[in-house]
């Protein structure tokens, strides 16, 4: 089979498939249990350091920060 | 060290600049050598009188604690002033078209002419001003929602001089006869060569910064630019593989020949309205519009779901601007196929922007900024329902090469694009100059109702003409001859391109008055935040 039936058949067939899956799989992940709080705090980031970045925040105050959401 | 090495390297480019100049075969390669060899030269005293300069070294300590604001202010600056001379010029050739003798072809010997001016029109207001509006506004999004410093020092102001430079660059070009002719690509290879270096870098800032953010997330806005940044490196690159015919000349032979370059040319250009008009405003969107309502975005799963939405379908979308021509059958479906399904991710932006609103929908009575990114948004569904609808073949062997496909064009550049940059710099300036407020809210009712009247005006005419010259175009009489001949379609629509020309006029006196307001806003308002605020040392 030449190169050019052969890429034709592959991305109207597998790959085709493979592409669909993964768009299905990130429309999944949006929706999975917990991430209502994440996003709630994601939508609500830009309200914050409007002025100045955020300090320098030491290891421990990092993983802090992470815990609130 | 650093210093002495850019130095160099300004130096050697200088003096390459003025060999090539006079080897040049051809008038724009010339001006454009002598462009950048000026350039250089400038940009080499620069750094030399800012060397070993200890006071400079004092200012840059604990910058790290502020955000670099300098290139978005320079950006809001550009963008202003790019965005009036590409109106201007876009009125000059609606005037054109509507009195052919405004060419004025014998007086500059063709230096004016239509086919000029016309990209020059389209990258002013798409590359000039639309992209200072996308670099200033994500370079300030980027910051604010990574709560970080710009990655990369200086090099955000290389990014603002350099896609500056090849404005220029690109715009003397066309004038002066050198073009790629290929539609929104027409720079040649070597300017081509210099914006890559440019995106580039941009590229690199953009993703050093996010990967140095002190939030945990990445917000959605983020996501559009960087979609937009990655997509139009790609784009870019592939659409412009061309061979130049001399070091010392400006024209070039593309790789491509035929329909495979047809259809790289317009995956290209489709996908140049998807990331780059589409995308990186939808970063505007996604978070001067929550900024302005004061209200988180709508819903922030649908925006994420957007987001891939674009991602995974616009790229598919470029064979609709081929139906009926060499490209396969099956190419133009798919073509067509993927611009309606587009339909949904984009209306579902749409949905998620106006809602945004809900519970502050009394703000559109007081405040013009936010109705401006109201109507831009509705706008932006207005022409991203157009568009599929125009992609199917039917409709399209109607619309195309008509006045139609000029109106949907402008619907969305004037409407979508033009009014969220307009409501993103009058969000950005009163903040980044340190002022209590925008200089006049009447000259911003001015501006949002001069550019919608001039909208209307514009998207109608062209909606009439369009549709006539179609008609007329596939008329036929009882014996199958047609009944037209090109010349009475342009008679039949005169009418009709008088009125655009007067929706353009509308849309560049709102532009100037947005200029003035600007100017004003800064100039004749005292400061009120210090310029630097004290951070304790650690």
């Amino acid at each position: 089979m030449d190169r050019y039936s052969f890429l034709r058949q592959l991305a109207d067939s597998w790959v085709l498939l493979a592409l669909f899956l993964v768009f299905i799989g990130v429309v999944l992940f949006v929706w999975r249990p917990g991430s209502r709080r994440l996003h709630r705090d994601a939508a609500e980031s830009i309200f914050r350091n409007e002025t100045r970045p955020a300090p320098e925040a030491a290891d421990g105050a990092k993983a802090d920060r992470k815990e609130v959401e | 060290m650093w210093d002495s090495f850019k130095l160099i390297v300004l130096g050697v480019i200088a003096v390459f600049a003025a060999i090539a100049a006079n080897y040049a075969r051809d008038l724009a390669y010339q001006v454009n050598a002598l462009t950048i060899m000026l350039a250089a030269g400038l940009a080499f005293l620069f750094v030399l009188r800012r060397m070993d300069n200890p006071d400079l070294k004092l200012a840059l300590a604990g910058v790290q604690s502020e955000y670099l604001d300098g290139p978005v202010r320079a950006g809001v600056i550009a963008t202003a002033f790019w965005g009036v001379v590409g109106f201007l010029v876009g009125v000059v050739i609606a005037a054109q078209l509507a009195w052919p003798s405004l060419n004025f072809s014998d007086a500059l010997e063709g230096f004016a002419n239509f086919g000029k001016l016309r990209p020059l029109h389209t990258s002013a207001v798409i590359f000039a001003f639309g992209g200072n509006a996308l670099i200033a506004t994500s370079f300030y999004v980027v910051q604010r929602s990574c709560a970080t410093r710009l990655w990369g020092g200086n090099a955000g102001w290389f990014v603002f001089w350099g896609y500056n430079l090849f404005i220029v660059l690109a715009a003397t070009g066309y004038i002066l006869g050198a073009t790629h002719s290929k539609e929104y690509a027409e720079p040649e290879w070597y300017v081509d060569l210099w914006l890559t270096i440019v995106w580039v870098v941009y590229l690199l800032i953009y993703l050093g910064t996010i990967m140095k953010r002190r939030e945990p997330h990445i917000y959605v806005a983020n996501w559009f630019y960087l979609s937009f940044i990655v997509t139009i490196a790609m784009l870019h690159i592939v659409n412009n593989l061309a061979m130049p015919v001399s070091l010392f000349g400006s024209k070039s032979v593309p790789l491509f020949a035929g329909v495979q370059d047809a259809m790289t040319q317009w995956w290209y250009g489709h996908n140049a309205v998807g990331f780059f008009l589409t995308a990186g405003f939808l970063g505007m969107m996604y978070y001067f519009i929550p900024k302005q309502a004061e209200r988180p975005v709508y819903s922030y799963k649908l925006s994420i779901i957007h987001f891939w939405a674009l991602i995974f379908m616009y790229i598919w979308a470029g064979p609709h601007h081929l139906h009926y021509t060499a490209l396969p059958e099956w190419a133009s479906t798919l073509g067509m196929v993927f611009s309606i399904m587009l339909w949904m991710p984009s209306w579902g932006g749409m949905i998620n922007g106006l809602m945004t609103l809900s519970g502050a929908w009394d703000k559109l009575r007081t405040d013009p900024i936010l109705r401006m990114m109201v109507v831009a948004v509705g706008f932006y569904g207005m022409a991203t329902f157009e568009g599929p609808m125009m992609s199917i073949k039917a409709v399209n062997s109607l619309s195309h090469y008509t006045d139609w496909t000029i109106g949907h064009v402008h619907s969305g550049a004037l409407g979508w694009n033009g009014m969220i940059t307009f409501g993103a710099l009058y969000y950005l300036t009163p903040r980044l100059w340190g002022r209590e407020r925008l200089y006049s809210t009447a000259a911003v009712s001015w501006h949002f109702w001069l550019a919608t009247i001039g909208l209307v005006l514009y998207a109608s005419s062209m909606w009439v003409s369009g549709i006539m010259e179609g008609l007329m175009w596939r008329e036929v009489d009882s014996q199958g001859f047609l009944v037209n001949a090109f010349a009475d379609t342009v008679i039949a629509k005169y009418p009709m391109l008088v009125v655009r020309t007067l929706g353009g006029v509308f849309y560049l006196a709102g532009g100037i008055i947005m200029a003035w307001n600007l100017w004003a806003t800064v100039a004749r308002q005292p400061r009120i935040a210090p310029a630097r605020v004290a951070v304790p040392a650690e």
